[in-house]
Protein backbone atom coordinates (compact mmCIF):
# COMPACT_ATOMS: atom_id res chain seq x y z
CA UNK A 1 0.00 0.00 0.00
CA UNK A 2 1.16 3.53 -0.80
CA UNK A 3 2.06 5.49 2.35
CA UNK A 4 0.20 8.73 3.10
CA UNK A 5 3.19 10.80 2.02
CA UNK A 6 1.57 14.25 2.37
CA UNK A 7 0.73 13.45 6.01
CA UNK A 8 4.28 12.21 6.51
CA UNK A 9 5.67 15.46 5.09
CA UNK A 10 3.42 17.45 7.39
CA UNK A 11 4.76 15.48 10.36
CA UNK A 12 8.31 16.30 9.34
CA UNK A 13 7.45 19.99 9.02
CA UNK A 14 6.01 19.96 12.54
CA UNK A 15 9.05 18.12 13.90
CA UNK A 16 11.41 20.66 12.31
CA UNK A 17 9.47 23.59 13.79
CA UNK A 18 8.27 25.03 10.50
CA UNK A 19 5.79 27.84 11.11
CA UNK A 20 5.44 29.54 7.72
CA UNK A 21 4.38 27.69 4.57
CA UNK A 22 4.46 29.64 1.30
CA UNK A 23 2.90 28.05 -1.73
CA UNK A 24 1.66 28.35 -5.25
CA UNK A 25 -0.97 25.62 -5.54
CA UNK A 26 -0.39 22.39 -7.39
CA UNK A 27 -2.70 19.42 -7.61
CA UNK A 28 0.11 17.26 -6.23
CA UNK A 29 0.37 19.45 -3.12
CA UNK A 30 -3.40 19.68 -2.58
CA UNK A 31 -3.53 17.48 0.52
CA UNK A 32 -0.34 18.86 2.10
CA UNK A 33 -1.63 22.42 1.66
CA UNK A 34 -4.86 21.42 3.41
CA UNK A 35 -2.98 19.79 6.28
CA UNK A 36 -0.86 22.92 6.73
CA UNK A 37 -3.93 25.17 6.57
CA UNK A 38 -5.59 23.09 9.29
CA UNK A 39 -2.48 23.28 11.50
CA UNK A 40 -2.98 26.14 13.95
CA UNK A 41 0.76 26.52 14.48
CA UNK A 42 1.39 27.11 10.79
CA UNK A 43 0.82 30.23 8.77
CA UNK A 44 0.02 29.38 5.15
CA UNK A 45 0.83 32.10 2.65
CA UNK A 46 -0.59 31.76 -0.86
CA UNK A 47 1.73 33.49 -3.33
CA UNK A 48 0.96 35.05 -6.70
CA UNK A 49 4.26 33.72 -8.05
CA UNK A 50 6.90 31.39 -6.61
CA UNK A 51 9.44 34.20 -6.66
CA UNK A 52 7.60 35.84 -3.75
CA UNK A 53 8.32 32.74 -1.70
CA UNK A 54 12.05 33.45 -1.66
CA UNK A 55 11.47 36.92 -0.19
CA UNK A 56 9.03 35.44 2.31
CA UNK A 57 11.47 32.75 3.47
CA UNK A 58 14.33 35.24 3.79
CA UNK A 59 12.25 37.75 5.74
CA UNK A 60 10.86 35.08 8.07
CA UNK A 61 14.38 33.83 8.79
CA UNK A 62 15.54 37.37 9.60
CA UNK A 63 12.74 37.40 12.17
CA UNK A 64 13.61 33.97 13.56
CA UNK A 65 11.00 31.72 11.91
CA UNK A 66 11.50 28.60 9.82
CA UNK A 67 9.56 28.23 6.61
CA UNK A 68 9.16 25.98 3.57
CA UNK A 69 7.95 26.56 0.04
CA UNK A 70 5.62 24.30 -1.92
CA UNK A 71 5.55 24.62 -5.69
CA UNK A 72 5.25 22.78 -8.97
CA UNK A 73 8.27 22.20 -11.20
CA UNK A 74 7.26 24.99 -13.59
CA UNK A 75 7.47 27.39 -10.63
CA UNK A 76 11.17 26.68 -10.23
CA UNK A 77 11.66 28.67 -13.42
CA UNK A 78 10.19 31.69 -11.66
CA UNK A 79 12.75 31.84 -8.86
CA UNK A 80 16.07 31.66 -10.71
CA UNK A 81 17.31 35.24 -10.22
CA UNK A 82 16.26 35.52 -6.58
CA UNK A 83 18.08 32.29 -5.72
CA UNK A 84 21.15 34.51 -6.04
CA UNK A 85 20.15 36.19 -2.77
CA UNK A 86 19.78 32.81 -1.06
CA UNK A 87 23.28 31.91 -2.15
CA UNK A 88 24.95 35.21 -1.26
CA UNK A 89 23.27 35.52 2.15
CA UNK A 90 23.19 31.78 2.88
CA UNK A 91 19.50 31.87 3.79
CA UNK A 92 18.16 28.44 4.76
CA UNK A 93 15.84 27.25 1.99
CA UNK A 94 13.68 24.14 1.73
CA UNK A 95 11.53 23.76 -1.39
CA UNK A 96 9.19 20.83 -1.96
CA UNK A 97 8.58 20.50 -5.68
CA UNK A 98 5.88 18.36 -7.24
CA UNK A 99 7.03 17.35 -10.69
CA UNK A 100 5.32 17.80 -14.02
CA UNK A 101 6.68 17.00 -17.44
CA UNK A 102 7.88 13.54 -16.52
CA UNK A 103 6.39 10.13 -17.26
CA UNK A 104 2.65 10.29 -17.84
CA UNK A 105 2.61 14.00 -18.69
CA UNK A 106 -0.32 14.89 -20.92
CA UNK A 107 0.60 18.55 -21.46
CA UNK A 108 3.65 19.07 -23.67
CA UNK A 109 4.00 22.67 -22.45
CA UNK A 110 5.02 21.28 -19.04
CA UNK A 111 7.85 19.22 -20.47
CA UNK A 112 10.68 21.77 -21.04
CA UNK A 113 10.69 23.08 -17.46
CA UNK A 114 9.99 19.64 -16.00
CA UNK A 115 12.98 18.17 -17.79
CA UNK A 116 15.27 20.91 -16.55
CA UNK A 117 14.03 21.50 -13.00
CA UNK A 118 16.89 19.70 -11.26
CA UNK A 119 19.52 21.24 -13.54
CA UNK A 120 18.21 24.77 -12.97
CA UNK A 121 18.17 24.35 -9.19
CA UNK A 122 21.65 22.86 -9.07
CA UNK A 123 23.02 25.56 -11.35
CA UNK A 124 21.78 28.17 -8.87
CA UNK A 125 23.27 26.41 -5.87
CA UNK A 126 20.29 24.43 -4.59
CA UNK A 127 20.97 20.79 -3.67
CA UNK A 128 18.43 18.43 -5.21
CA UNK A 129 16.98 15.26 -3.65
CA UNK A 130 14.92 13.04 -5.93
CA UNK A 131 11.97 11.36 -4.25
CA UNK A 132 11.08 8.72 -6.79
CA UNK A 133 8.85 6.55 -4.61
CA UNK A 134 6.19 7.43 -2.06
CA UNK A 135 8.13 5.51 0.61
CA UNK A 136 11.17 7.75 0.23
CA UNK A 137 9.48 11.17 0.32
CA UNK A 138 9.41 11.75 4.09
CA UNK A 139 13.04 10.73 4.52
CA UNK A 140 14.18 13.14 1.85
CA UNK A 141 12.11 15.95 3.35
CA UNK A 142 13.53 15.30 6.81
CA UNK A 143 17.09 15.38 5.48
CA UNK A 144 16.42 18.54 3.49
CA UNK A 145 14.92 20.38 6.46
CA UNK A 146 17.81 19.40 8.70
CA UNK A 147 20.39 20.55 6.17
CA UNK A 148 18.53 23.80 5.51
CA UNK A 149 18.00 24.89 9.10
CA UNK A 150 21.08 23.42 10.80
CA UNK A 151 23.64 24.11 8.09
CA UNK A 152 22.12 27.08 6.22
CA UNK A 153 21.65 24.91 3.17
CA UNK A 154 19.51 25.48 0.11
CA UNK A 155 17.62 22.25 -0.54
CA UNK A 156 14.91 21.02 -2.87
CA UNK A 157 13.02 17.74 -2.81
CA UNK A 158 11.61 16.79 -6.21
CA UNK A 159 8.55 14.60 -5.80
CA UNK A 160 8.23 12.42 -8.87
CA UNK A 161 5.06 12.43 -10.94
CA UNK A 162 4.86 8.68 -10.28
CA UNK A 163 4.36 9.44 -6.58
CA UNK A 164 1.73 12.07 -7.24
CA UNK A 165 -0.12 9.75 -9.58
CA UNK A 166 -1.95 12.17 -11.82
CA UNK A 167 -2.08 10.56 -15.21
CA UNK A 168 -4.67 12.28 -17.33
CA UNK A 169 -6.35 15.57 -17.89
CA UNK A 170 -9.67 13.93 -17.06
CA UNK A 171 -8.42 12.71 -13.69
CA UNK A 172 -7.07 16.15 -12.84
CA UNK A 173 -10.38 17.75 -13.75
CA UNK A 174 -12.21 15.34 -11.49
CA UNK A 175 -10.02 16.11 -8.46
CA UNK B 1 3.03 65.88 -10.58
CA UNK B 2 6.08 68.03 -9.83
CA UNK B 3 7.70 66.68 -6.69
CA UNK B 4 9.52 68.90 -4.24
CA UNK B 5 10.56 66.44 -1.54
CA UNK B 6 14.14 65.21 -1.43
CA UNK B 7 14.53 61.46 -0.95
CA UNK B 8 17.31 61.53 1.64
CA UNK B 9 15.36 64.05 3.76
CA UNK B 10 12.28 61.82 3.60
CA UNK B 11 14.12 58.66 4.59
CA UNK B 12 16.10 60.41 7.33
CA UNK B 13 12.85 61.74 8.80
CA UNK B 14 11.21 58.30 8.61
CA UNK B 15 14.13 56.69 10.44
CA UNK B 16 14.63 59.42 13.07
CA UNK B 17 14.47 57.91 16.57
CA UNK B 18 13.52 54.59 15.04
CA UNK B 19 14.11 52.63 18.24
CA UNK B 20 13.29 48.96 17.50
CA UNK B 21 11.76 49.54 14.06
CA UNK B 22 12.81 46.77 11.64
CA UNK B 23 13.77 48.07 8.20
CA UNK B 24 14.14 46.39 4.81
CA UNK B 25 15.32 48.51 1.88
CA UNK B 26 15.00 47.57 -1.77
CA UNK B 27 18.06 47.46 -3.98
CA UNK B 28 19.59 50.61 -5.39
CA UNK B 29 18.81 54.13 -4.27
CA UNK B 30 16.67 53.24 -1.25
CA UNK B 31 19.44 51.00 0.12
CA UNK B 32 21.82 53.98 -0.20
CA UNK B 33 19.17 56.27 1.36
CA UNK B 34 18.77 54.22 4.55
CA UNK B 35 22.54 53.97 4.83
CA UNK B 36 22.90 57.74 4.46
CA UNK B 37 20.46 58.04 7.37
CA UNK B 38 22.76 55.82 9.44
CA UNK B 39 23.65 52.16 8.92
CA UNK B 40 22.11 49.95 11.60
CA UNK B 41 22.01 46.29 12.57
CA UNK B 42 18.22 46.24 12.32
CA UNK B 43 18.37 47.42 8.70
CA UNK B 44 18.53 44.97 5.83
CA UNK B 45 19.65 46.80 2.69
CA UNK B 46 19.23 44.62 -0.39
CA UNK B 47 21.81 44.51 -3.18
CA UNK B 48 19.77 42.30 -5.48
CA UNK B 49 16.61 40.16 -5.65
CA UNK B 50 14.74 43.03 -7.29
CA UNK B 51 11.02 42.87 -6.57
CA UNK B 52 11.34 41.08 -3.23
CA UNK B 53 11.64 43.93 -0.70
CA UNK B 54 7.93 43.95 0.20
CA UNK B 55 7.91 40.15 0.54
CA UNK B 56 10.95 40.29 2.83
CA UNK B 57 8.95 42.75 4.90
CA UNK B 58 5.98 40.37 4.98
CA UNK B 59 8.09 37.41 6.13
CA UNK B 60 9.66 39.57 8.81
CA UNK B 61 6.31 41.02 9.93
CA UNK B 62 4.81 37.52 10.29
CA UNK B 63 7.84 36.31 12.24
CA UNK B 64 7.94 39.39 14.51
CA UNK B 65 4.30 40.36 15.08
CA UNK B 66 5.12 42.57 18.08
CA UNK B 67 7.54 44.80 16.17
CA UNK B 68 6.84 47.39 13.52
CA UNK B 69 8.32 46.55 10.13
CA UNK B 70 9.03 49.22 7.52
CA UNK B 71 9.90 48.46 3.91
CA UNK B 72 11.49 51.37 2.07
CA UNK B 73 11.84 50.73 -1.62
CA UNK B 74 11.82 52.37 -5.03
CA UNK B 75 9.04 52.59 -7.59
CA UNK B 76 10.93 50.40 -10.06
CA UNK B 77 11.58 47.76 -7.41
CA UNK B 78 7.95 47.76 -6.30
CA UNK B 79 6.71 47.51 -9.89
CA UNK B 80 8.76 44.36 -10.41
CA UNK B 81 6.88 42.59 -7.63
CA UNK B 82 3.37 44.05 -7.63
CA UNK B 83 1.93 40.63 -6.79
CA UNK B 84 3.46 41.02 -3.33
CA UNK B 85 0.85 43.68 -2.58
CA UNK B 86 -1.91 41.13 -3.22
CA UNK B 87 -0.11 38.54 -1.08
CA UNK B 88 0.30 41.05 1.77
CA UNK B 89 -3.36 42.01 1.41
CA UNK B 90 -4.38 38.40 2.04
CA UNK B 91 -2.17 38.11 5.15
CA UNK B 92 -3.15 41.52 6.62
CA UNK B 93 -0.05 42.01 8.81
CA UNK B 94 -0.99 44.84 11.18
CA UNK B 95 2.66 45.71 11.81
CA UNK B 96 3.81 46.20 8.20
CA UNK B 97 4.18 49.45 6.26
CA UNK B 98 5.53 49.68 2.72
CA UNK B 99 6.87 53.09 1.66
CA UNK B 100 7.80 53.62 -1.97
CA UNK B 101 10.22 56.48 -2.56
CA UNK B 102 8.81 57.37 -5.96
CA UNK B 103 11.03 59.43 -8.24
CA UNK B 104 9.31 57.96 -11.30
CA UNK B 105 12.72 56.85 -12.55
CA UNK B 106 15.05 53.85 -12.69
CA UNK B 107 17.79 55.70 -10.85
CA UNK B 108 20.59 53.15 -11.19
CA UNK B 109 20.33 52.53 -14.91
CA UNK B 110 20.20 55.97 -16.47
CA UNK B 111 17.08 57.62 -15.06
CA UNK B 112 14.64 56.01 -17.50
CA UNK B 113 10.98 56.69 -16.69
CA UNK B 114 9.11 54.03 -14.69
CA UNK B 115 5.42 53.27 -15.11
CA UNK B 116 4.55 55.73 -12.33
CA UNK B 117 5.83 58.55 -14.56
CA UNK B 118 2.99 57.67 -16.92
CA UNK B 119 0.40 57.86 -14.16
CA UNK B 120 0.31 54.30 -12.82
CA UNK B 121 -0.98 54.75 -9.28
CA UNK B 122 0.73 52.43 -6.79
CA UNK B 123 -1.38 53.59 -3.84
CA UNK B 124 -4.51 52.69 -5.78
CA UNK B 125 -3.07 49.23 -6.42
CA UNK B 126 -2.32 48.82 -2.70
CA UNK B 127 -5.84 49.95 -1.81
CA UNK B 128 -7.24 47.44 -4.28
CA UNK B 129 -5.09 44.81 -2.56
CA UNK B 130 -6.85 45.45 0.77
CA UNK B 131 -4.16 47.56 2.45
CA UNK B 132 -5.74 49.31 5.45
CA UNK B 133 -4.21 52.67 4.52
CA UNK B 134 -2.77 53.61 1.16
CA UNK B 135 -1.83 57.11 0.06
CA UNK B 136 0.29 59.17 -2.27
CA UNK B 137 2.21 61.83 -0.38
CA UNK B 138 3.79 64.95 -1.83
CA UNK B 139 4.64 66.94 1.31
CA UNK B 140 3.37 65.59 4.65
CA UNK B 141 6.01 63.18 5.92
CA UNK B 142 4.57 63.23 9.45
CA UNK B 143 1.62 61.32 8.02
CA UNK B 144 3.95 58.63 6.66
CA UNK B 145 5.73 58.41 10.02
CA UNK B 146 2.35 57.79 11.63
CA UNK B 147 1.72 54.92 9.23
CA UNK B 148 5.09 53.35 9.97
CA UNK B 149 5.12 53.71 13.74
CA UNK B 150 1.49 53.73 14.91
CA UNK B 151 -1.30 53.03 12.42
CA UNK B 152 -2.58 49.43 12.24
CA UNK B 153 -1.55 48.02 8.87
CA UNK B 154 -0.86 46.85 6.34
CA UNK B 155 -0.10 50.40 5.25
CA UNK B 156 1.25 51.81 2.02
CA UNK B 157 2.58 55.20 0.98
CA UNK B 158 4.04 56.35 -2.29
CA UNK B 159 6.14 59.42 -1.52
CA UNK B 160 6.78 61.54 -4.62
CA UNK B 161 10.36 62.83 -4.63
CA UNK B 162 12.67 64.78 -6.93
CA UNK B 163 14.58 62.70 -9.48
CA UNK B 164 17.99 63.76 -8.16
CA UNK B 165 21.15 61.76 -8.68
CA UNK B 166 22.97 61.62 -5.35
CA UNK B 167 26.35 60.38 -4.14
CA UNK B 168 26.24 56.67 -3.28
CA UNK B 169 26.36 55.84 0.43
CA UNK B 170 27.02 52.12 0.47
CA UNK B 171 26.04 49.66 3.22
CA UNK B 172 28.02 46.47 3.86
CA UNK B 173 27.71 44.19 0.84
CA UNK B 174 28.41 40.79 2.40
CA UNK B 175 25.01 39.07 2.59
CA UNK B 176 25.96 36.77 5.44
CA UNK B 177 27.09 39.70 7.58
CA UNK B 178 23.88 41.62 6.82
CA UNK B 179 21.79 38.60 7.73
CA UNK B 180 23.67 37.61 10.87
CA UNK B 181 23.87 41.08 12.35
CA UNK B 182 20.14 41.55 11.79
CA UNK B 183 19.21 38.25 13.44
CA UNK B 184 21.55 38.85 16.35
CA UNK B 185 20.02 42.27 17.00
CA UNK B 186 16.41 41.11 16.64
CA UNK B 187 16.51 37.72 18.29
CA UNK B 188 18.66 38.77 21.25
CA UNK B 189 15.92 41.24 22.17
CA UNK B 190 13.26 38.54 21.89
CA UNK B 191 15.20 36.35 24.29
CA UNK B 192 15.56 39.24 26.71
CA UNK B 193 11.77 39.78 26.66
CA UNK B 194 11.22 36.14 27.60
CA UNK B 195 13.41 36.34 30.69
Amino acid sequence: MQPDWPAEIHKELVAAGVRVVGYVPDAGHKRLIELCEQDRNMRTVPLTTEEEGIGLVAGAWLGGEKSVLLMQSSGVGNIINVLGMVQVCRFPLAILVTMRGEQGEFNSWQVPMGQNTARVLETMGVAVRQAGEAQTVAGHVKAALLKAFEAQGAEAVLINQRVIGIKSFQEQRNQ
Amino acid sequence: MSATLRRRDVVRELLRERKDLLVVAGLGSTAWDITAAGDADMSFPMWGAMGQAAMMGLGLALAQPKRRVLVITGDGEMLMGLGALATIGVQQPGNLTVVVIDNERYGETGMQRTHTAYGVDLAAVALGCKFKQAMTVTSDIAKVRDLAYRTPGPNFAAVKVLDEKLPLVLPPQDGVILKDRFRKAVLADVLAEKR
